[in-house]
């Protein structure tokens, strides 16, 4: 494990071994379990410039999450995204290379909706920065949007910059009973949901409120005149966005879904999130992955990565090529 | 160019859909960038995604350059044909294939127009977000290859925020399709790193959009300021509030003098700036958020404020401001128009200095722009028929980019790179970063075939380069052939 204190240093181990891999906090493991000398970006940390007025912030790839979240909070802004594993320690590097949202996804956006630039060390070990500081900005190829989900496998993620938004002055939530049909008729709704996921245990619907106080009490009574249900509490949130529902050395698979797939199947624990747009399943071990009939990532257990995966076309590997020409990082298949 | 080639290209299509005669080409020589024009070998009016396919790669095996082109609305130049290559227009792959309201998306060929689809989704209660200035003619295909924006990005974000499929044939000729109907993602973001490729990487034949429920309610307050820096406050004070307006606008006095003009908007009188602000949302949370909103404006000291009291105020106070574009064109023969950011709290600043600039040179300079998140769009206007005078304006363009630059912003906010502004891409990256992207557009396009002398500075201009109409043309006593 190599661990560099500053982007000059991130640069030299990139090009210190054949192959590499960034890690961070390590809380989506299967990610970077593959054959190569691991970069750790524990020391690249800190938020180095955040004005609240620009709705932006830009951090070092090691930092926190939870430090971010603390400091936006400070000035009343938020990362609406809500990103998961923030208790478990996830770094904002992580977060962008894992590609993975919470339920706050629903509403305005994924990661990949909030990143606005990136400084990364390619494969040739340059230090390179492509999107932009601002929240607005056309200029050049999206590679920061590229980096959302690509696992480390075409550059070291630096540092990022983000934008943010006011936090809403309230938020509220409803437990419900319902399916598929609920979910879909509740997304296109007047009422403007915040998230909107199915409980694991349960199989409840989750609706998340998020605005002024009062206006919300107001369209909860609404919703609960149409579904049967209650007011309940905000923590199911954290429950979620920790995985605390999963088993713990099973198998964790995030799928992208459509509400039409979000019917269970015996054995399995889901949190079906973002409006039937996520899965999350969790497996005791492998065994049961034969049942597993959607396309999947691996987060963490002793699975391969890719779930029935999409044969590759030529464009990922020439893509690859200009980033990482001497196959530095391990390919998405390793 | 030899003629076999050209008779291979055209034995893909009847003889009607592939335009060769002088008179035809010449509605395609320039797009919304009217100081460029070249005039393609010919161009390919495709029916089908089978017949892009099809030029394409016999394009690619000719070696020959394409342009794709929607409606050619481009203000960079995004769709300026090559000479030594020709234009695949894209207007007539315009079906909506897939309308699902439970999902909330259409899936659209690239020719559709924009507004056509929040048309389509109305019924469902639906709209398609993102909004450019000229969505009643513009295309998603358009929108997608320069990642378009609009007057409601910060809260909304531009078109690649709302793009969740591509299937597209690369300029090598291959055929690719990511992403789809799931608003999420595993594995790298392929649909976004093709948004926003301006053309380099090859053609979007289908696209699939995610669609969002209508908003119920709106509030929009027009309000007048004395000075333009009141205006500026103003939104400041908006957005410390913790309020995140859809849209957050301003107009200065000599965009106020063309709208009035064009399209007799009414604005408060002696104004020199008017802020348009809009929130939306449940009725139940504006009703809220309207009083704050009120207070704040209240205490901006505005000469007026005229809230729409009705969705005919709303519309009326959106198309002054959309009109605002081509309104300037009463003022003034020719103008550019520019898109350069700057970090929000740098806006007053940068419009003094653009305002010293426009002053100093004697080229006057309208202002319209999209306060909320920093993109300026200063309109240059000058007189084509003067000479030098598109030169002076084009200087005065560049000046006022390296300007946004230097205040940490970007060369642009929504209308991409393109022909115009490919000399500065330099001053934003690194030779390096421009090598990488380089690399990137090799990798889809290793032949550089697909637009060709856009995005990137300097050497591969193969054609373009005619600056203007001949005087004699643009006075209507010539005219080419």
């Amino acid at each position: 494990m190599i661990t560099p204190s500053s982007l000059a240093e991130l640069r030299e181990a990139v090009l210190s071994a054949p192959r590499v891999i960034a890690v961070g906090a390590q809380t989506k493991p299967r990610l970077a379990a593959v054959d190569a000398v691991k970069i750790s970006t524990r020391l690249l940390r800190g938020i180095t410039e955040y004005d609240p007025s620009e709705f932006t912030f830009t951090a070092l790839a090691g930092t926190p999450v939870s430090e971010i979240i603390a400091a936006l909070g400070e000035r009343g802004q938020y990362l609406p995204f809500d990103p998961m594993l923030v208790d478990a320690g996830s770094t904002l590097g992580g977060v962008v290379a894992s590609g993975l949202s919470g339920p706050g996804r629903f509403r305005y956006g994924g990661v990949r909706d909030f990143i606005l630039g990136v400084r990364f060390v390619d494969g040739a070990g340059r230090l390179l920065r492509m999107g932009g500081k601002v929240v607005k900005n056309a200029a050049g190829f999206d590679l920061p949007k590229f980096f959302a989900g690509s696992l480390g496998r075409f550059g070291v993620l630096g540092e990022m910059t983000f934008k943010v938004f006011p936090r809403p002055a309230s938020t509220l939530t409803l437990e419900v009973a319902g399916d598929a049909g609920t979910i879909t008729e509740a997304a296109r709704s007047r009422w403007e949901l915040d998230a909107l996921d199915v409980l694991p245990d349960s199989g409840q619907v989750v609706m998340r409120l998020a605005g002024p106080a009062p206006a919300l009490q107001i369209i909860a009574r609404e919703i609960l005149a149409k579904f049967p249900g209650r007011i309940s509490s905000d923590e199911c949130w954290s429950n979620l966005r920790e995985f605390r529902w999963a088993h713990l050395d099973g198998v964790l698979l995030k799928a992208a879904i459509t509400p039409d797939q979000m019917a269970p199947l015996p054995g399995h624990r889901r949190h079906i999130s973002a409006g039937g747009n996520v899965a999350f399943i969790s497996l005791p071990d492998a065994t049961a992955l034969d049942s597993i009939n959607l396309k999947a990532m691996t987060l963490r257990g002793d699975a391969p990565l890719w779930i029935r995966p999409r044969l590759p076309n030529a464009i990922t590997k020439d893509v690859k090529n200009a980033l990482d020409p001497d196959g530095r990082f391990p390919n998405l298949d390793d | 160019m030899p003629a076999a080639a050209l008779q291979r290209l055209a034995a893909l299509l009847p003889p009607e859909r592939f335009l060769t005669r002088p008179v035809e080409l010449a509605a395609y020589e320039s797009d919304g960038l009217t100081a460029y024009r070249a005039r393609p070998l010919a161009v390919a009016v495709p029916e089908t995604a089978d017949e892009v396919i099809a030029l394409v790669r016999l394009c690619h095996e000719l070696r020959l350059p394409f342009v794709a082109r929607g409606s050619g609305t481009s203000l960079s130049g995004g769709s300026l044909p090559v000479t030594d290559g020709i234009v695949i227009t894209l207007n007539r792959l315009n079906r909506i294939l897939k309308l699902d309201p439970a999902q909330r998306i259409a899936v659209v060929e690239p020719g559709v127009i924009n507004t056509q689809v929040t048309t389509a989704a109305a019924p469902h209660g639906l709209h398609y977000a993102p909004d450019p200035s000229s969505q009643s003619v513009c295309t998603i295909g358009g929108n997608v290859a320069f990642n378009s924006g609009g007057a409601h990005c910060l809260k909304y974000g531009m078109t690649s925020n709302h793009v969740l499929g591509i299937k597209a044939v690369l300029a090598t000729g291959e055929v690719v399709e990511w992403g789809g109907a799931s608003r999420e993602h595993i594995g790298p973001d392929w649909c976004g790193l093709f948004t926003g490729n301006e053309g380099l990487f090859g053609i979007a034949l289908e696209i699939t959009l995610q669609l969002l429920p209508r908003a119920e309610c709106f509030h929009t307050v027009l309000a007048g300021y004395r000075t333009l820096e009141q205006a500026g406050d103003a939104v400041s004070a908006v957005i410390a509030s913790g309020l995140l307006p859809g849209a957050l606008e301003i107009m200065d006095a000599l965009a106020l003098e063309a709208a009035v003009a064009a399209v007799h908007a009414e604005y408060p009188p002696g104004c020199e700036a008017v802020l348009i602000v809009e929130l939306e949302g449940p009725r139940e949370t504006v009703a809220v958020e309207r009083e704050r909103l009120d207070q704040i404006i209240d205490a901006s000291e505005p000469v007026e404020a005229r809230p729409a009291r009705d969705a005919e105020e709303r519309a009326a106070i959106w198309k002054g401001r959309k009109s605002a574009f081509s309104a300037v064109g009463r003022l003034s023969p020719d103008f550019i128009v520019q898109d350069g950011v700057v970090p929000r709290r740098r806006l007053g600043e940068a419009l003094r200095r653009i305002g010293e600039m426009s002053r100093e040179v004697g080229i006057r300079v309208a202002n319209v722009f999209h306060a909320g998140d920093g993109n300026l769009h200063p309109l240059i206007l000058f007189d084509g028929r003067e000479a030098g005078a598109l030169e002076r304006a084009e200087s005065l363009a560049g000046r006022i980019l390296k300007m946004c630059v230097e205040m940490g912003g970007s060369l642009t906010g929504e209308h991409g790179i393109g022909v115009e502004k490919r000399d500065y891409l330099p001053d934003m990256f690194s030779a390096d970063e421009i090598g990488l992207m380089q690399r990137v557009r090799a990798a889809f396009d290793p032949l550089g075939i697909a637009n060709p002398g856009k995005m990137f500075p300097g050497t591969e201009a193969p054609a373009l380069l005619q600056h203007g109409l001949h005087p004699l043309e643009k006075a209507g006593i010539i005219s080419r052939e």
